[in-house]
């Protein structure tokens, strides 16, 4: 027998994590300064890492002659429509695969024998089938974009519940709306969650093309500014790669808010 | 509002697998009545009404209908569920709209939106999203979207057993007042049953068999859930059920061992 006198013990807290935006970004901005505070005092030197100034010259340089805007036009360009191709396609695929049985198990073998492929091993081959050009890239990325988005939106439509699409068809409603305004719009947070994996695996195969047989993108900047140990311009072209994959992971949260607004 | 269907059961069975859950099924229900399916849980009260609105196909036998169906009619046989299937990305009236969707025009089909929230009174919650509706408003939501469609066979599957109970008898009354076509209804409850069916059909344990069909002629208008009556019916529709409840309870027990 144990005797207690006293207030019951709170054990209930925790595991509840929140996003604070102004930590997030103090975060980033110690980090920095940190960063150049090293370089400053001479404890890193500037072709080992060059300092946060340094790279921002070197960004401002670029922004001025016009030399950034060349490659970041191709860059977008190639990842527009490599990644709405992928999209697209792998979209049609998930839908198909998770509605309709004729197409689940063909599809699902092609799927699981290519996805675990890495792509950029397929870049030679896709030159040869398509030239050294634009469309041996925008095939790179729509291909590594193609396979997590079917795997995504299958996982959706597995998921999305028979009763409605029981409730659709009790109504009525035709294949192309049952697809339409319950598959698709259910299948959605799954969908929008695929984007946030295809957006940063089509960034990394758009540099990796770029990098071969290119003479415009950041890829090919990147490649060229590192071949010639220009390591200002190198880090500057990395930051534009990671200020983009900010911009496309903010741009996605911006449409899940938009799309999503229903959950509350 | 059509004066409804009549659907005709003959020798209906149906089988998952090698598990048979209906046999012999045997109906009429008529045109403009209600008809309950009453029995103890498996019996196949739901299957049967799968089949009865073209949801499932009967492994043995038929369903035909007969009667006139209402130019304005749009879904002549049209479910409720008892989980309310609603669409949570789309409003409240965006979920009755799915319905009428390129089967009206834009005017008409807003008009009919409106008249069938005013009718179920969630008229002030057009714009509101299902999450925020209580159950008993997301069941009146998913009667609105039935009623949209000026059905000539109405068939509601336990619509009543996932709400609370104060929000089921209110909305008991409420549904007494909307029906007015063909209606076919599975329910647990007893209650719901002599408070809304004129025939009530009570099916035997797995595989479901129609045991006994009762009759109240009673209109439902004049029906109150305290009508000695109506309690009478109740106790002896229990009677029916009672042992084969107490057998099919006892053969999930089993099955769990």
């Amino acid at each position: 027998m144990r005797c207690v006198d006293g207030a019951v013990p709170f054990r209930g807290g925790g595991f509840a994590p929140a996003d604070r935006t102004v930590v997030a970004i103090l975060s980033l901005i110690g980090l920095v300064g940190l960063w150049q505070l090293g370089a400053s005092a001479g404890w890193i030197g500037s072709l080992f890492l060059p300092a946060p100034v340094a790279i921002g010259r070197a960004l401002w340089a670029l922004t001025v002659s016009g030399e950034l805007w060349k490659h970041l036009s191709a860059s977008l360009t190639r990842l527009a429509i490599g990644w709405a191709l992928g999209t697209v396609f792998g979209i049609a695929v998930g839908v198909a695969v998770g509605l309709w049985s004729a197409v689940r198990s063909p599809a699902m073998a092609v799927v699981a024998a290519l996805f675990p492929i890495p792509k950029i091993a397929l870049v030679p081959l896709f030159i040869i089938w398509f030239g050294i050009g634009e469309g041996s890239k925008i095939v790179t990325l729509s291909f590594g974009v193609f396979f997590p988005t079917v795997i995504a939106t299958v996982g959706g439509v597995d998921n999305v519940s028979r009763s409605l699409i029981r409730m659709g068809q009790s109504f009525g409603l035709p294949v192309w709306a049952l697809v339409g305004k319950i598959v698709l719009p259910a299948a959605l947070p799954a969908i929008l969650s695929g984007f946030r994996v295809t957006s940063s695996i089509a960034i990394v195969l758009l540099v990796a093309a770029e990098m071969i047989g290119a003479d415009r993108g950041i890829g090919a900047f990147v490649l060229s500014a590192g071949n010639l140990y220009d390591t200002d311009n190198l880090l500057a072209g990395i930051v534009v790669l990671s200020l983009l994959g900010l911009t496309v992971a903010g741009a996605i949260g911006v449409l899940e808010r938009r799309l999503l607004r229903w959950r509350g | 509002m059509n004066a409804g269907l009549r659907l005709t059961l003959a020798g209906v069975g149906h089988a998952y697998g090698g598990l048979t859950v209906l046999d012999g099924i045997d109906l009429v229900a008529e045109a403009g009545e209600v008809t309950v399916l009453v029995g103890p849980s498996g019996c196949g009260k739901s299957t049967l009404l799968g089949i009865m609105g073209g949801l499932l196909r009967p492994t043995t036998g038929s369903v035909t209908q007969q009667g006139e169906i209402a130019e304005d009619c749009l879904n002549p046989l049209t479910y409720v569920f008892q989980d309310f299937a609603l669409l949570p990305w789309r409003t409240v009236a965006g979920n009755v709209a799915l319905v009428l969707e390129g089967r009206l025009p834009a005017a008409e089909r807003r008009a009919r939106v409106e008249q069938v929230l005013t009718l179920v009174g969630l008229a002030d919650f057009a714009g509101a999203w299902p999450n925020q509706l209580s159950g008993g408003m997301r069941q009146r939501l998913g009667i609105a979207r039935a009623l949209a469609t000026r059905p000539a066979c109405l068939l509601l599957d336990e619509p009543l057993s996932a709400l609370d109970a104060q929000t089921r008898e209110l909305l008991l009354d409420e549904f007494a007042g909307l029906i007015a076509t063909t209606t076919l209804y599975v329910t647990h409850t007893l209650r719901e049953a002599v408070r809304l069916g004129h025939q009530i059909v009570v099916l035997s344990r797995r595989p479901g068999r129609i045991r006994h069909i009762v009759r109240i002629d009673r209109p439902l208008a004049e029906r109150r859930s305290d009508d000695p009556d109506l309690i009478a019916i109740e106790a002896a529709l229990w009677q029916m059920i009672r042992d084969d409840a107490a057998a099919a309870a006892r053969e999930r027990l089993d099955a769990v061992r």
